[in-house]
């Protein structure tokens, strides 16, 4: 279960060492853009111990490593690969041939190394516009792919528009990114809401999100995870019809019938499935009856 | 053995962090210590860093530790950096 995922900066180890008690689903130590040239060193030493020495359970490790054009990728997998980290996240992902780069050096670096091959997921960071439209590629690029990940920053840099709260200038990818992981078979995460300050903003951000197939959503700001984790996370309403769902179909076998209604609605395929999804989340978030 | 060749410096001066200094020396570790926390963890903190520099084979070497109240973790992270950019071969 990833609803959130909490950027922590590299270098800076009064968020690192607080990073587990956040609230997230997940961590991203962050050793791109939060860290200075000069400190990409440092960084990447001081996430190996952080990893090595804290307790994450019950929070996944993230590592946002230097993109595949920088003299520091290599250098940062070779540091962080033996604290097993649950996935690496991959900037500037462009192409399938970018993920297929990266998934061969991190295959190598198991050999050497010894570890589990293909333990590690790699999710593709894709924040430009060629990384968009082959979204679909990159995604079914090596099996070792567990995500797609907007960056809209970036991507509107890219894109040479105006980042807005609103989000109008992304909407494409956004809904290019959820189709594209979805026929892959893949998880796919929203971009972070940048306002720190603004709770409504948030909210509205995390809810079009959901709305739109988001998996989960970033975050810059621990004032977010809450917020994020609610609105990703299945209602109790929603819990209980899953579960109504479920009991409806048992009786139908029971009874030898085919078509079934529930509340005046047709049962079909999709709303069972969705109610399978909801309770497989539900029981991951503790609130699964046992008896189901 | 890991020669110290040049001055070098890792960490700062926030809250739960630590600067470290290293200079090439002759004479063994000389460690200076200051913390806020020097009373209660000052030894522990000086075990750190001694362990971490016999760790990556340093034998001689001034160091000078500003700690801001790091953690073990972090102590261990910023010595090893200073180390490494000190020999010179980051």
């Amino acid at each position: 279960m990833r609803r959130s995922l909490l950027f922590l900066p590299g270098n800076t180890p009064n968020m690192l060492i607080n990073g587990s008690c956040l609230g997230a689903d997940a961590v991203i130590f962050d050793l791109e853009d939060a860290v200075s040239p000069a400190e990409k060193d440092a960084a990447r030493i001081l996430v190996r111990n952080t990893m090595t020495y804290m307790d994450f359970r019950g929070c996944e490790r993230v590592v946002r490593i230097n993109g595949i054009d920088t003299p520091y990728w290599k250098e940062d997998l070779d540091e962080v690969l033996p604290c097993r980290p649950d996935l690496i996240l991959l900037p500037k992902t462009s192409s399938a041939a970018d993920i297929q780069e990266a998934d061969t050096y991190i295959t190598e670096t198991e050999k050497r190394l010894g570890l589990a091959a293909g333990a590690v997921g790699l999710v593709a960071l894709i924040e430009t516009a060629l990384g968009v439209e082959n979204a679909f590629a990159i995604a079914s690029a090596s099996p070792r792919v567990a995500a797609l990940f907007l960056g809209a920053e970036d991507l509107t840099a890219d894109l040479r528009c105006k980042r807005t709260k609103e989000g109008r200038e992304i909407e494409y990818a956004r809904t290019r990114l959820v189709t594209a992981a979805r026929a892959a078979g893949v998880d796919v995460y929203d971009t972070p809401f940048t306002d720190v300050n603004d709770d409504e903003g948030i909210e509205t951000d995390a809810a079009l999100a959901k709305a739109l197939g988001f998996t989960g959503k970033a975050s810059i700001s621990p004032r977010h995870v809450e917020t994020i984790n609610r609105v990703f996370s299945p209602s109790q309403a929603e819990i209980d019809y899953a579960y109504e769902v479920m009991e409806t179909i048992r009786l139908a076998k029971e009874q030898g019938k085919g078509a079934v209604a529930l509340r005046g609605k047709m049962i079909d395929a999709p709303i069972v499935e969705r109610a399978r999804q909801t309770i497989a989340m539900a029981q991951e978030m503790g609130l699964g009856r046992e008896d189901a | 053995m890991a020669e110290i060749v040049q001055r070098a410096c890792a960490g700062t001066m926030e809250s739960s962090d630590v600067y470290v200094e290293i200079e090439p020396g002759r004479e063994g570790i000389q460690l200076h210590l200051e913390s806020v926390v020097r009373q209660q963890f000052g030894e522990a903190i000086r075990e750190t860093v001694r362990a971490v520099l016999a760790e990556l084979g340093v034998e001689n070497a001034n160091v000078s530790v500003r700690d801001r109240g790091a953690l073990d973790c972090v102590i261990r992270a910023r010595v090893e950096t200073a180390v490494r950019r000190g020999r010179g071969n980051n």
